[in-house]
């Protein structure tokens, strides 16, 4: 890190043009479009773009909330295993209607953000140690609360949430774009996206320049459950059933992957929110055109793995400046 | 740090501050320890179907592999880093093994461990020369591991078998002195561990490059190098983890492996080691996976209980363990 500025000639050298590492990820989901544009067919038609977004829009929205802790220089592994208890919940309370069960299971999110915010911000663990418990116990407890089985929903009102439209777009992705319209908002113009941002950048110095450092990592961990819960809320309708077990799956890992593919690096002190949203959209893109050329979901791991490392690789050198 | 060496002596208060500092930093190093002890009296009091030799025998080899795994992943671990391919390689090394094993038990050995260490060593390379963060390498690594798990049976459909009669088969099932092989490769490889830490060259460089990497490397240790070892250390093991349940179970299962790189890293933290590198101890691992082990026990002992249990069980020790660990080295710190 310090060779940087005693040899700025061999930095300049290695580094890469500041375009390619701003906007690559734009240019891979324009990349993709254009690919399969011309080589798949069918895939320009509307249902299939649909479909992609429809897909996409549950990673969009945990990785929205992931990005508000990674900007934060934490890591939140739990989000999976809160979509699974947003997911557990909602059948204890649809008794009483869509919205009550709705908002008990965002307030179980925003109350698994709490816990791990209050580990990371008051007790002072590591963010990975204390979502890491959470992951575990998590799933564990969603199943607890479900009986460990799965239960079939009926309630029209809930289904509509996964396959409805609203004015010609599903529901899904018309919440996902809202949500990430609010979190550029939070990110770009607010007061706390600002101190955010200073956190993730210095957690010292924030705090000696007196910014409640505590009060704006909870929150993080707040808001990154509260979407974590969303997208479990929304998972569950689209698969009109609430299944603990395999809802939210490796989700952490899709979205810690579609913030790092968005040019937002781990150490903290700067979120790109479209970016996040183009990697999600990347790495839906790439899978897709995967199945739809063939290859076995192995390739498509495999492919993943290369992309993951070459993002990283690319986005390195914004971290030394 | 640059305290004068001469007025330091002066600062060193005797007397009570330092029966509780040692308290602290006993309770810290031998917390695994207690737990691990206060957890088997409360399940043989409470059970007594815990305390027999053949339930014994049976955690011991649940734990084996995960103990195998998690050697590995407290090196990775006290360098600072975290290995998070693990559970992948040892999927694959399970698939690789049964797939070996037609040509020979040496075949079936060597395939996987070999796999393992490559694995291990393309991710050290990639971490100790790019300056990739560890988390994001062995990210991919398990992509990409578990990728070629499924590439090698076909998407998952085949399970490659252990040839009957096989002399690899001995590796899993034998049994030396009422304890499994797998047990006696788990406590040979603690103890060779064990020393490896704190005994030689290299345990004193992991140390220093766990702490403080920067300083390490101005004191002329081979960072890098020693970063490749370690990460190549970690895959060797993961494999052989993976061969020998491969050898336990006849068959190379791949749905196997899934989530497993938590419970290590979970079994580690139990155990002591920091996350932040710089400290820990084999033996506070090995007691962290043996208490993972009691827990699942016990459970299963309950019998009306379900896996879902153990795994809130297992997390809520974990924040135990760890905020108890977090106020503990605070507290030792706190002079």
């Amino acid at each position: 890190m310090t060779t940087d500025t005693a040899r700025p000639p061999a930095s300049r050298r290695i580094a890469l043009p500041r375009v390619v590492q701003n906007y690559g990820v734009y240019a891979a989901v324009l990349a993709l479009l254009a690919y399969n544009a011309v080589f798949t067919p069918h895939f320009l038609d509307g249902a299939n773009l649909r479909t992609q977004l429809v897909q996409a829009a549950p990673i969009v929205i945990v990785a929205l909330g992931m990005a508000l802790v990674i900007g934060s220089e934490g890591i939140d592994l739990s989000v999976g295993s809160v979509m699974a208890l947003a997911a557990a919940i909602i059948p204890l309370y649809l008794g009483f209607g869509v919205w009550p069960a709705v908002i008990m299971a965002l307030v179980a999110g925003m109350a698994a953000g709490l816990f791990n915010g209050t580990l990371v911000a008051v007790v002072g663990l590591q963010p990975i140690v204390a979502t890491l418990a959470l992951l575990v116990a998590g799933r564990g407890l969603a199943l607890v609360f479900a009986g460990g089985q799965l239960k079939q929903l009926h309630n029209p009102d809930l289904l509509a949430l996964g396959d409805g439209d609203l004015a010609g777009v599903p529901v899904i992705v018309l919440a996902a774009a809202a949500l990430t319209l609010v979190t550029a908002v939070l990110v770009g113009r607010t007061t706390y996206g600002r101190r955010l941002v200073a956190v993730g950048g210095n957690r010292s110095a924030a705090a000696l320049a007196g910014l409640p450092v505590r009060r704006i990592l909870i929150t993080a961990y707040v808001l990154c459950g509260l979407f974590a819960a969303v997208a479990g809320v929304f998972a569950t309708a689209r698969l009109t059933a609430s299944d603990p077990s395999a809802i939210g799956n490796l989700a952490e890992l899709s979205a810690i992957t579609a913030v790092v593919v968005g040019g937002t690096p781990l150490t903290g002190g700067r979120i790109r929110v479209l970016g996040t949203v183009a990697g999600a959209l990347v790495m839906q893109l790439v899978r897709a055109t995967l199945i739809k050329h063939d290859l076995p979901d192995s390739a498509a791991q495999m492919t993943q793995a290369a992309i993951i490392l070459l993002a990283v690789y690319i986005a390195r050198e914004r971290r030394t400046r | 740090m640059i305290a004068d060496p001469i007025a330091a002596p002066k600062t060193v208060r005797p007397g009570r501050a330092s029966r509780a500092e040692r308290l602290a930093s006993v309770s810290q190093r031998h917390g695994a320890l207690t737990m691990l002890v206060l957890a088997v009296i409360a399940a043989s009091v409470t059970f007594d179907s815990f305390a027999t030799a053949e339930n014994l025998a049976g955690i011991a080899i649940q734990s084996s592999f995960l103990a195998v795994i998690a050697l590995g992943m407290t090196f990775v671990i006290i360098g600072g880093g975290i290995d998070l391919s693990v559970g992948a390689v040892f999927a694959l090394a399970g698939v690789l093994a049964a797939f070996g094993s037609r040509w020979g038990p040496v075949t079936a050995l060597l395939l996987p461990l070999a796999a393992g260490a490559l694995i291990g060593l393309v991710h050290g390379v990639l971490i100790a020369r790019t300056g990739l963060a560890p988390f994001i390498v062995t990210l991919a690594g398990l992509l990409a591991a578990r990728g070629l798990m499924l590439a090698l049976t076909t998407e998952g459909a085949d399970t490659p078998l252990v040839p009957r009669g096989s002399g690899f088969l001995e590796l899993g099932r034998g049994v030396v002195l009422g304890l499994g092989v797998p047990v006696w490769i788990a406590i040979v490889l603690s103890g060779l561990g064990t020393v490896l830490l704190h005994r030689t060259r290299y345990g004193q460089f992991l140390f220093a490059v766990g702490g403080n990497e920067d300083a390490a490397s101005l004191m002329g240790v081979p960072v890098a190098r020693v970063k490749i070892t370690t990460y190549a250390l970690s895959g060797l093991l993961a494999a052989l983890a993976g061969t020998l349940n491969a050898a336990r179970l006849g068959s190379g299962v791949t749905i196997l492996g899934v989530g497993m790189e938590l419970d290590v890293i979970a079994a580690v933290v139990i155990g002591g080691t920091l996350l932040v590198g710089g400290a820990g101890a084999v033996g506070g691992t090995v007691c962290g996976v043996l208490i993972l082990g009691v827990i699942q026990n016990v459970v299963n002992q309950i019998g009306t209980l379900t896996s879902s249990v153990q795994s809130v069980v297992s997390g809520a020790f974990l924040v135990v363990a760890v905020v108890a660990q977090t106020y503990l080295s605070r507290a030792g710190r706190a002079r």
